[in-house]
């Protein structure tokens, strides 16, 4: 076993670990702290395969946008710990069966006898000055850039989403709220208004004596 | 050297794993989300690989895309379980089922 397996099976077991930790886990909290020691070993198995760019941007988008939006959502709803997993148990046959069966079906597509080393020798590495951002790059900005420009667009519509399902009015009685039209229409003579008043002599006010 | 059915077979797994992970999660739509995102991964693996073992950088641009529009989908369902949980106080799947004819 060379180094490099020896990293690879020890980065695969690692994630496959933890993944199974995600979906048996009570809290989840924990289930999606152990999600993200997924996604850092499998960067980590993408870097074996040279995709160094999209192995950092796992880390830090996955890692640092995305589970971090799980947790706050994890935090924000007061969720009942004991009624989660009632079903778990009752489920697991069903479950391991199927996954055990789609997985032999994937073994049988996917094993050695068809994507083994003799059918698909291991690539000649790259040389130094060779940078897996910039091969990225160019044809991301060139051929692809239509879906680049779609993909971006897609996100502002990601966001306008969560923001308007999120978005609630509160009753005038909890919050006050500005109406910035009414502020802004709103003319001199509505804030001040002039009072022409005779002068008056109040004669009853009772003088304050002094102890 | 790591075969290209090294990769593949972890991929498989890993997807197989948060297969499970739908089917046993019954009560926490939360772990549900969590168990998309790990599917996608286990896609994203597979692309990586043929990428590396094809010398075609064409499948980490895909990744590139499935990235975006995971984090996208992400986004939106958390929403839409901050909604759920807002309006009903809870959020088990079993308690969902109002749609069902």
């Amino acid at each position: 076993m060379t180094f490099e397996q020896f990293i690879f099976y020890l980065l695969a077991g690692i994630s496959v670990f933890s993944g199974l930790m995600v979906i048996s886990v009570k809290n989840p909290v924990k289930a999606a702290l152990w999600l993200v020691l997924t996604f850092i070993a499998t960067a980590g198995v993408w870097l074996t395969a040279q995709a160094e760019f999209l192995g950092l941007v796992l880390i830090l988008v996955y890692v640092g946008a995305v589970m971090v939006l799980f947790l706050f959502v994890v935090m924000m709803l007061d969720i009942n710990l004991a009624q989660l997993k009632e079903g778990f148990t009752r489920y697991l046959p069903l479950g391991v069966l199927a996954a055990v069966a789609i997985f032999a079906l994937m073994y049988l597509v996917l094993g050695p006898e068809r994507f083994g080393s003799e059918q698909f020798a291991a690539p000649q590495l790259a040389g130094g000055e060779y940078s897996n951002t910039k091969s990225i790059a160019v044809p991301l900005y060139t051929t692809h850039v239509y879906a680049f420009i779609l993909a971006a667009v897609l996100l502002l519509v990601g966001i306008v989403a969560a923001i308007t399902l999120t978005l609630r009015r509160r009753p005038p009685k909890d919050v006050l709220y500005q109406d910035i039209d009414k502020q802004v229409k709103v003319q001199a003579s509505d804030r001040f208004k002039m009072v022409k008043m005779d002068a008056v002599k109040e004669k009853d006010i009772p003088v304050k004596e002094e102890d | 050297m790591i075969a290209l059915s090294d990769y593949l077979i972890f991929g498989a797994i890993l997807f197989t794993v948060s297969m499970a992970g739908i089917f046993l999660n019954r009560k926490n739509v939360i772990v549900l989300l969590m168990s998309i995102e790990l599917l996608l991964l286990a896609v994203n693996t597979n692309l990586v690989a043929f990428s590396y073992f094809l010398n075609d950088v064409t499948g980490q641009i895909f990744v590139f895309f499935i990235l975006t529009v995971a984090a996208a989908e992400a986004a939106i369902g958390l929403a839409i379980i901050v909604l759920v949980f807002r309006n009903r106080k809870s959020i088990n799947v079993d308690d969902l089922g109002s749609m069902k004819g």
